[in-house]
């Protein structure tokens, strides 16, 4: 038995919109946005507070950090103030951070080298994008064999100008500039890249009109084409900077941080402390990845700093 | 015919009946091992097979990981979803993870099998054994026999032998040892052997212990003696850019006639083209008047305390220590070195029966394990890259000693 209105209704209830229809427009996004922003705080957030967390415990990495670790304050990070190593790893990095960062200007000299109309053209930009290709593993191996004393192609060619002896993964003198030589080479490929891009979108009109006044050469480059390439020259700084900061697989492959710990980085230094083989110390390892992390934090503040700028130049 | 296979069938499943119920083992069974190269792979395949038919109602999984990815891996196999049966290494190699309750106590197999004595200390932490060992291998210097024979030098006995075949040897135009310490591990063997030889067995175990400063003039007489070998030019150049792989073409190419390593090089020398009448083996000469100690480090097999199937894993571990199995293992053409337990034979092969005898008649101090064994991970670790170092810049031997006693301060609190 349904009781019906006798009398058509002439006034029909309003349909109810869903709390979500109605909320459509702001929720949308974040839905869209909740994988990676879950993702991003399951495996980069959250494991940098734990790293702060760990870093104030002796700890083995085995078992549970309450139960087997050992609060000890600071003490990890009063023992790296007198640790050599940790200090061997901080200037590596900081020779890395300065010496990487002429992957740029390299970068631009081939750029500005290979942006010509020739016949063939196409396959030299191929040759110049070619170890930017492959593997940094690749880079290494072909890198530490290049170094070898005696037998390899360094030493032989050292070898027709008279220069005998030179082993250059083997000193710890010049190990770690070997290392970063080999780095250079696909970094400069990468930043190669980005300067082409960047040459294609230079304004003919602009040149056209620099050279009806007379720049040419030096001058036409400083003050014409460079600051019409800052967007790419941003991009190449960031990634060359973040590049020579989580420098490891190079090193792990030429030299696995030795001769007697010369190569170490930090990224490297840290592997070892807490995960490698005879590393045992996670909260000492954790530590050391505080460091980096305050580090990297300078350059991420100072690039987003800019990218903020620009924005609000844009506006 | 019919009733007769009748018969033949159910006479096949009583006996796997009455077979089950003594066992009964049952269900899953996973093994993570990191024999890894094509020789050890065939074993652990083969021993896997061989328990599967003997257990039929056990499914087994084996799951093999390459050998130095696994140094890396096993903390995560551990900690989550552990298999039930791991490869690992015996003495403190397997400290931190006893110590951490990850390891099983299988104190109650070593009370079921037998002629395992020998090498009981080297499972026992706390009074309790925590694996159970399937190979062991012995150290000495592997030696051109034929550039001996030219040069006319023999195998020596005792330093000043050795030094004095040394001079033999790169007057020649030579090199006396081959070494490649890129992975810093075979300088330890060095060590080892020098320290064993010059200060005895007993001291280089408190050495390992902490209870020795790194600073005491025993130990710089250890790096008194390693000096005279260094100065000589004895090492080839450069080991610190080779792996010990990397370092083997110079002893297969006569560019170097020795090589102190473990019996596992004597496969790929052998690979090199070199023949048994080519390579020879001695034992490290004497240089003080002490008993000599030797290395010889041993493989082993562990539940992890997370097991899922441990009575499975026990069976596993109790089949493996059987002297038939361990016979057949360690044969030449299996894993080519030496079974643990007292009842097995050792292969018909040169290097296996020398070692052996080394090791029953002529090891009087003791047996150690080897450098990055016996010594705590972080003590290993240090003092391997001071090893390395000494190696290329002797003089800076006080300042690595400094390093290495105050590693020993803060590890062995």
């Amino acid at each position: 038995m349904v009781n019906a209105p006798a009398v058509p209704d002439t006034q029909p209830p309003v349909e109810t919109r869903s709390w979500y229809r109605r909320n459509e427009i702001a929720i949308t996004p974040w839905l869209f946005l909740a994988p990676g922003l879950l993702f991003f705080a399951a495996y980069v957030i959250i494991p940098i507070f734990q790293s702060f967390q760990v870093s104030f415990y002796a700890w083995d990495g085995l078992g549970d950090l309450q139960e087997s670790g050992t609060f000890i304050g600071m003490g990890n990070y009063q023992e790296l103030v007198s640790d050599r190593n940790f200090n061997i790893s901080l200037w590596n990095n900081l020779k890395w951070l300065l010496l990487y960062l002429l992957a740029i200007p390299m970068g631009l000299g081939i750029a500005l080298f290979l942006n010509q109309t020739v016949t063939g053209i196409r396959l030299y930009k191929s040759l110049f994008f070619f170890p930017f290709v492959i593997s940094q593993v690749v880079v290494g191996l072909v890198f530490s064999w290049f170094y070898l004393p005696d037998v390899g192609l360094l030493s032989i060619m050292l070898s027709w100008i008279g220069i005998d002896g030179v082993n250059v993964l083997g000193s710890p003198n010049t190990a770690t500039y070997g290392i970063i030589a080999a780095g250079l080479w696909p970094q400069t490929a990468y930043c190669m890249i980005l300067y082409l891009t960047g040459l294609n979108a230079v304004d003919p009109e602009q040149i056209e009109a620099a050279r009806l006044d007379g720049a040419k050469g030096p001058k036409m480059l400083w003050y014409v084409i460079i600051p019409q390439l800052k967007p790419a020259t941003f991009i190449a700084f960031v990634v060359t900077i973040i590049g020579a900061l989580r420098s490891f697989d190079l090193i792990s492959i030429m030299t696995n941080g030795g001769p007697f710990g010369s190569t170490r980085v930090l990224s490297f230094y840290m592997f070892e402390k807490a995960l490698a083989e005879f590393g045992f110390r996670m909260g000492y390892g954790a530590a050391i990845a505080v460091v980096l992390f305050v580090i990297m934090l300078f350059f991420i503040a100072y690039f987003l700093w800019s990218m903020y700028q620009d924005e609000k130049g844009a506006r | 015919m019919r009733s007769i296979l009748t018969a033949l069938a159910a006479s096949t499943i009583m006996s796997g009946a009455a077979f089950a119920d003594g066992h009964a083992l049952s269900g899953d069974m996973r093994i993570i091992s990191d024999m890894s190269n094509p020789a050890p792979r065939a074993v652990m395949e083969g021993l896997v097979a061989q328990f599967g038919e003997m257990h039929p109602g056990l499914n087994i999984e084996l799951e093999i990981v390459d050998r130095d990815g696994w140094k890396g891996q096993i903390r995560n196999a551990l900690t989550s979803n552990p298999p039930d049966v791991i490869n690992w290494y015996a003495a403190n190699r397997m400290g931190p993870y006893v110590n951490a309750g990850l390891f099983e106590d299988v104190s109650d197999i070593w009370g079921d099998i037998e002629g395992l004595d020998a090498v009981k200390g080297a499972l026992t932490i706390d009074d309790k054994q925590w694996g159970v060992p399937y190979t062991y291998y012995q150290w000495g210097i592997y030696y051109r026999e034929d550039i001996f024979a030219e040069l006319g030098i023999e195998e020596p006995a005792t330093f000043e032998e050795e030094m004095a075949n040394c001079q033999v040897i790169l007057d020649s135009g030579r090199k006396c040892y081959a070494i490649g310490t890129k992975f810093l591990w075979t300088a330890g063997g060095w060590f080892d052997y020098l320290n064993m030889r010059t200060n005895g067995f007993d001291f280089h175990m408190q050495l390992a212990r902490g209870e020795v400063e790194w600073t005491d003039d025993r130990v710089r007489e250890t790096f008194a003696n390693w000096r005279k070998l260094i100065d000589m030019g004895a090492f080839i150049d450069d080991h610190q850019n080779y792996s010990w792989q990397e370092a083997l073409p110079f002893m297969t190419g006569g560019d170097a006639t020795a090589y102190l390593i473990g019996n596992f090089a004597v496969a790929s020398l052998r690979d090199a083209g070199l023949t048994d009448e080519q390579i020879d083996f001695y034992q490290f000469p004497t240089i003080a008047d002490v008993p000599q100690g030797e290395d010889a480090p041993i493989d082993t097999f562990h539940i992890p305390s997370g097991a899922d199937n441990k009575e499975a894993a026990r069976e596993f571990l109790k089949f493996v220590t059987t002297a038939d199995v361990q016979t057949a293992i360690n044969a030449g053409d299996k894993l080519g070195q030496l079974p643990v337990n007292a009842a097995s034979s050792v292969d018909d092969d040169e290097f296996l029966n020398q070692g052996f005898e080394m090791l029953t008649t002529n090891a009087t101090g003791g047996i150690a394990q080897f450098f990055d064994r016996d010594f705590p991970a972080e003590m290993a670790a240090a003092g391997m890259e001071g090893l390395q170092e000494f190696m290329v810049f002797p003089d800076n031997l006080d300042d690595i000693l400094g390093r290495l006693e105050q590693t020993r301060a803060r590890v062995y609190k």
